[in-house]
């Protein structure tokens, strides 16, 4: 059985007044213990969202979540405030995407490391600082016990990152979210952080639901990969096959758009037409549609379903052709 | 006997470890770089330290009317600067300097009073509505926005005249009082804007629980603007005292040392002699002074903004 099922998860930001808006729209995969499965696209697909309904940490009110999200056989949408809270960093662990902001400013490192032992382990605050400083060593923090006195503005990056990995995993949870990790870190940083999560979540069995942008950081990390657009998974696949052969347009194109050291010299980038602002909604045809090199008439008129074949899921009604190179972009 | 030494020791190795680093030792060092810090700081410790030593510092007994003083005393003419009288008597023939220095006194502990008092439950008020939000937020908020919208020194005064009869808790109840919504807005601010941080977040993506949310990581947040805050209270609470007394809605014990109260009685007499309105008057703003410089001071060595 897996460890998480989230099926049909569809979340409505509704404020009085305004038209509802539906950030995630009829979301479902499965986790499988100590498996890494990606959550990819670009900003507002509803990817953030997701987890954030995943870990029950939406605001109480303006918006409706549905669906259902399974784990270990419980679904936790309909667990009270209370039942969550105590599964929170217990079970469910969560790194976000800014370090330092993500830290609280006035009290020491060590505090909030020790906090998390207490609240879940029902540690004594002694017991929960030789933890905590066992915890800093492990993710690879030199002289942690010195580190358990600092602030988190005395922290490089990288630490920061380091200690709030840390923290998540201090209760050893069964599922851990990473939302964006690396995205606020330098590119050399992102790679060693890449790395600590990748060993952490294998030694610890961990299964973890990475959260990103970054095409690159998928290639690395991901077992299974959910594209998303415009609040819906258009393209789900194996990481293998997803990047020999990327079937949906977008997916082709979140590719293509990337440089590669191995080009040639002034070989130009690939972009993808148009922004997420050109979105339409998914009522009437596909939501990609308006920026899709591939788009037919029937693309704007008959919504695509998400069709399962043997290697991949795809949702489009023109996929590209396996083998074909970036489209390239037509002058206007 | 000795682990306790130790223990201390230590306690001041971490502390001499972590100075210049912590954030309060930082905005420390920012503020001994400020002049405007430095000039609020010693009006407001000369201030400090003149209001506490002044019953014994004074030179003379300020309730006492001196025959020196007194025989030639006339309604047109009070006694100018004499040995041992270092400005003069006042309007009763009694010592005018030793007035004025324990009248500093009485400012402080009027300033003091009231600004505690209207901290502690500005705080309650404020730290309820930020912590719960919701309805409990939309009614405390609508109960200060009306005691706002009465000018503070009106609030005072009704609340001053509703006693029957006036003393020195009365003006410190009733500056109380108009400083309330002001501490509640502000820490009711900041911890909103504490609840949708992103550590806020990170601390309740580890399940930690409500109470220790609000305690650790949303009130330690917020206080910033709140101690700034009670600092320039400090001036407009010393200034409403002396106004209160006055007009007249303080102690009606005429022999009180107040500066308001001086102030007001010494109208009558001031083309016989303007000193006994221009020293209190000179006082209260000095110190205002004073502690507005220490509080603008703060709040800029405060800022994230300014850090280097």
């Amino acid at each position: 059985m897996a460890l998480l099922e989230v099926r049909d998860l569809r979340v409505v930001f509704q404020r009085r007044g305004t038209e509802p808006f539906t950030a995630v729209d009829g979301v479902s995969f499965d986790v499988d213990p100590g498996q890494t499965v990606g959550l990819v696209g670009e900003s507002g697909c509803g990817k953030s969202v997701t987890s954030l309904a995943i870990m029950g940490l939406l605001p109480s009110r303006g918006n409706k979540v549905t669906g259902s999200v399974r784990f270990e056989g419980t679904d936790l949408l309909t667990l009270s405030d209370k039942e969550m809270r105590n599964r929170r960093g217990r079970d469910l662990g969560m790194v976000f995407q800014d370090p330092l902001s993500s830290l609280n400013p006035v009290i020491p490192i060590g505090l909030q490391v020790t906090e998390v032992l207490e609240r879940h382990r029902g540690m004594s605050r002694k017991a929960a600082m030789v933890e905590a400083a066992d915890l800093l060593g492990r993710v690879g923090i030199p002289d942690p016990g010195r580190r358990l006195s600092e602030y988190p503005h005395q922290l490089s990056g990288g630490m920061r990152q380091r200690a709030l990995i840390a923290i998540a995993l201090a209760c050893r949870p069964r599922l851990l979210i990473a939302d964006e990790p690396t995205t606020a870190l330098d590119v050399t940083i992102q790679a060693q952080i890449l790395a600590l999560l990748k060993e952490l979540v294998q030694d610890l069995g961990t299964a973890l639901i990475m959260i990103t942008h970054d095409l690159g950081v998928v290639a690395g990390l991901c077992d299974e990969v959910n594209v998303l657009y415009g609040g819906r998974v258009v393209e789900k696949a194996e990481r293998y096959p997803l990047f020999a052969e990327p079937r949906h347009p977008y997916t082709h194109g979140l590719l293509a758009s990337i440089p590669r050291l191995d080009g040639a010299r002034g070989e130009k980038l690939v972009p993808i037409k148009g922004s997420v602002a050109d979105n339409i909604p998914w009522d009437h045809g596909c939501a990609f549609a308006p920026r899709c090199p591939n788009a037919l008439a029937v693309c704007r008129e008959v919504t695509p379903e998400l069709e399962a074949g043997d290697v991949r899921s795809l949702r489009c009604h023109n996929p590209v052709l396996p083998g074909t190179p970036a489209a390239q972009e037509v002058p206007a | 006997m000795t682990s306790l030494l130790k223990r201390k020791q230590q306690r001041v190795d971490a502390l001499a470890e972590s100075a210049g680093t912590s954030l309060a030792a930082d905005a420390l060092r920012r503020m001994l770089r400020s002049p405007v810090a430095l000039i609020g700081a010693f009006l407001v410790l000369m201030f400090l330290v003149l209001a506490i030593i002044a019953p014994f510092i004074a030179p003379k007994d300020p309730y006492q009317r001196y025959p020196e003083l007194l025989e030639d005393l006339r309604p047109d003419f009070i006694p100018g600067p004499m040995p041992g009288f270092l400005l003069g008597g006042d309007e009763l023939g009694r010592d005018f300097f030793s007035r004025l220095l324990v009248g500093a006194q009485q400012s402080l502990i009027v300033g003091v009073g009231a600004t505690l008092i209207g901290l502690a439950l500005g705080m309650l008020i404020g730290g309820a509505a930020g912590a719960f939000g919701g309805w409990v937020d939309s009614w405390l908020m609508r109960f200060t926005d009306i005691m706002l919208s009465i000018p503070s020194l009106l609030l005072a005064i009704s609340i001053a005249a509703l006693a029957s009869r006036g003393s020195q808790t009365t003006v410190i109840i009733a500056v109380a009082v108009t400083t309330v919504p002001i501490f509640a807005r502000l820490l009711r601010g900041a911890m909103l804007a504490q609840r949708h941080s992103d550590h806020v977040l990170a601390a309740t993506a580890l399940g930690v629980r409500r109470r220790t949310v609000v305690f650790r990581h949303m009130l330690p947040n917020s206080l910033g603007p709140v101690i700034v805050q009670s600092t320039l209270t400090l001036a407009t609470a010393i200034i409403e005292a002396a106004s209160l007394s006055f007009l007249g809605l303080g102690d009606p014990d005429p022999s009180r040392a107040e500066w308001g109260l001086m102030l007001g009685n010494s109208q009558r007499y001031i083309d016989v002699k303007p000193e006994l309105a221009f020293y209190p008057a000179i006082a209260i703003i000095i110190v205002a002074l004073g502690f507005t410089l220490l509080g603008e001071a703060l709040r800029e060595a405060l800022d994230p903004k300014n850090r280097r």
